[in-house]
């Protein structure tokens, strides 16, 4: 079969990422998982023809007309470019679709307790921000988006805080080695590949002590 | 430099020989010994090619067709989806454009990557091990440290044969006593779950520890390890040992004559040093542990088979009391209801979980002389473990109670390949997740061990395996 007729995949350019103000969803809901986000009869699609079936089956009935009571189908949160969630967000199964997905329907960053930890991962590896706050706090803010639907949150990575629609502002943890790819949109492959010799050097330890 | 004479664990010992580089910000170049791909890679290697990048280690990847195949042909023509039939016969044209081994569809070898792994001895002791597939935490049950990954570090790893990672905690889960008649790593792991919950490991790696561990056949092992990632974990390892070794000894990809010996003195320096501490500590009673199935939409939502499906009005906190509620809510049941008058639909017996040749002997052994009264389907984790039962005459078991023999590959614990529940269908499944819609649209999953799917497949409702006269 010739490959080169196959649909290619059509990655966006990684921008960096600074600082988002925008409309946040709230997913009040614990134990998301990558099921629930994108299902798995989905998987084989180019990433293309993914994004619309972003929470395919809680957000729309079985003859594809949208639930209204599903968060994303309410006007109010149209532009949102930021999700709120409850505690491991995301768990479950290795799918980077889960991200590119989220981030294919505009989402720039997620908020949360806690999140699955290869989600977690996969969402540096896109330049999607997900941002770990207090349950406490996140369960205020999401009374807050709940009550007043289309309040906006500003996301700050360089000073490493959220402010709320109540202007509360929080700041959250963030490795400075993840934090500098995001703010560059440094490329892990291209930046690995500079450690060329570091891996060679490695590899010929490794076989001489395997001798 | 960690001090050398400092007690270590299992896995600081496998982290400290694979550095490449450490950074100042905490971040470290880990190297990647073996890196498995499947059918679901593909992206991954459209990716490095667009880049114009080759596979730094071709030599170090094995692959294996497994999501995408329907289990009721070995012909890839039978593939209809064009989508699906472009992964599954890709991985074969990947992999010999960039020469990495296939077990391709048609070959025995072929199977679930999680089980073919160990089959073949690509997985050893002391190793780090990575794949484009969550349930990777399974090959730890070898002693080596084995995670999953997502599709852009698939690419990472093809190009460079190596991660950047920040150190995880470590958490030692004890396991203290001998574990009771009829109890399976799955029982084990589900209570483990049920405990902790799902999130109550997130960024630890699991030791698995204490008698009960060390009990385990090979195959409760790997099954133990495999739902690691459902306990939050970001890896989970047993300590190799003499069961290990022996498991290993003669594979295919398994060093040989002195190799093996060489290996063999490394290895059993392996085990976690007396006194090397952990993060955290979890303790749990061996003899405790009961046959274990799920009622709701998570894996921690698990109670022994002689329990009831609980309150939700009992629950701890409010994220929890309406979590239960739309658990039970789809999954369609009572609360108060006793475990063994569940009624149900369908059984699944496969996955990387529960496909092994143990799995299928614990089955056959309850299914022989029994009829299945509801729609069983049996599907092994590899050709070579199909081979094998089939020889043991266990497939003409199955058949004559009525069981569907299938062909290996992943089926319906994910359904990629087109094999799925109905809409409302209640499924005693022996896979890893039981999560809202996993096995098909609306499809309520309870997630059980092969003895008692097969136990449920003859009685029609749960039953508990061990009042059975296996
Ligand atoms: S059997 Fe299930 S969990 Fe295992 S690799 Fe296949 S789809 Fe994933």
């Amino acid at each position: 079969m010739a490959q080169d007729k196959d649909p290619q995949e059509k990655v966006p350019a990684r921008k960096p990422f600074t600082s988002v103000t925008a409309v946040a969803a709230p997913i009040n809901q614990a134990n998301v998982d990558t099921d629930q986000i994108i299902p798995a009869r989905f998987l084989s699609l180019p990433r293309e023809k993914m994004s619309p079936h972003l929470f395919r089956d809680v957000r729309y009935n079985d003859n594809g007309s949208p639930k209204p009571e599903f968060v994303l189908n309410k006007p109010a949160y149209k532009n949102a470019q930021i999700i709120v969630a409850e505690r491991n967000f995301a768990c479950g199964s290795s799918r980077e679709m889960a991200v590119t997905v989220i981030q294919d329907n505009g989402f720039k960053s997620v908020i949360a307790p806690s999140f699955g930890d290869i989600f977690f991962n996969n969402c540096f590896q896109n330049g999607v921000l997900p941002v770990m706050l207090p349950e406490a706090r996140v369960n205020q803010l999401l009374r807050f988006l709940l009550e007043l639907p289309g309040a906006e949150i500003t996301v700050d990575l360089p000073t490493q805080t959220v402010k709320g629609p109540d202007g509360m502002v929080d700041t959250f943890e963030i490795d400075s080695f993840r934090k500098d790819c995001l703010l560059k949109g440094i490329d892990e492959i291209a930046m690995t590949l500079g450690y060329e010799a570091d891996i060679a050097a490695f590899e010929k330890k490794q076989r001489s002590a395997n001798g | 430099m960690a001090d050398a004479a400092k007690p270590a664990t299992l896995f600081e010992k496998i982290w400290r020989r694979h550095v490449v580089v450490d950074r100042p910000d905490g971040y470290t170049l880990l190297y990647i010994d073996r890196h498995l791909i499947h059918d679901g890679s593909y992206f991954a290697f459209q990716r490095l090619k667009n880049r114009g990048l080759k596979m730094r280690r071709p030599d170090l990847s094995f692959g294996t067709p497994d999501h995408y195949m329907p289990t009721n042909t070995r012909n890839k023509e039978d593939v209809t989806n064009p989508d699906s039939k472009r992964m599954v016969t890709g991985l074969a044209i990947n992999g010999a454009e960039h020469g990495v081994t296939v077990f391709d569809i048609g070959d025995r070898r072929n199977g679930i990557v999680h089980v073919v792994g160990p089959e073949q001895g690509i997985t050893l002791p002391g190793i780090t091990l990575v794949c484009g597939d969550s349930h990777t935490s399974t090959h730890g049950a070898m002693g080596c440290l084995a995670f999953g990954i997502g599709s852009s570090e698939v690419t990472h790893v093809m190009a460079t044969q190596s991660l950047w990672q920040k150190k995880p905690k470590t958490m030692r889960i004890d396991i203290d006593g001998a574990l009771g008649f009829g109890i399976t790593g799955k029982d084990v792991i589900l209570a483990i779950i049920a405990k902790i919950g799902t999130a109550g490991g997130t960024g630890h790696v699991f030791e698995f520890a204490g008698s009960g561990i060390r009990q385990l056949s090979m195959e409760g092992r790997l099954t133990l390890c495999n739902m690691s990632i459902e306990g939050g974990g970001r890896a989970g390892m047993i300590a190799p040992d003499d069961k290990t070794f022996a498991y290993i000894a003669g594979k295919p990809y398994a060093p040989k004559g002195a190799a093996w010996d060489k290996a063999l003195v490394e290895w059993k320096a392996l085990p976690s040093d007396a006194g090397a501490s952990f993060d955290s500590d979890v303790r749990l009673s061996g003899p405790d542990i009961a046959p274990m199935v799920t009622f709701g939409t998570s894996p921690e939502d698990a109670v022994p088979i002689t329990d009831r499906v609980p309150d939700p009005s009992t629950a701890k906190d409010a994220t929890k009391r309406e979590g239960l509620t739309r658990a039970l809510a789809y999954m369609g049941l009572t609360p108060g209801t006793a475990i063994t008058d569940i009624k149900i639909d369908r059984v699944f017996i496969g996955s990387c979980t529960n496909s092994r040749i143990e799995d299928i002997r614990a089955a056959a052994a309850v299914a022989k002389g029994r009829k299945a009264v509801v729609p069983s389907w049996i599907v092994p984790g590899s050709g070579i473990i199909k081979e094998q039962a089939e020889a043991e005459g266990l497939d003409k078991v199955f058949k004559e109670a009525g069981f569907e023999w299938r062909e290996a590959g992943c089926s319906m614990c994910l359904g990629t390949n087109g094999e799925i529940g109905h809409p409302q269908e209640r499924i005693a499944s022996t896979s890893n997740r039981n999560f809202v819609g996993r096995q098909g649209k609306g499809v309520r999953t309870h997630l059980v061990s092969p003895a008692m799917a097969a136990a449920a497949a003859v009685s029609g409702h749960f039953t508990d395996v061990r009042r059975m006269k296996v």
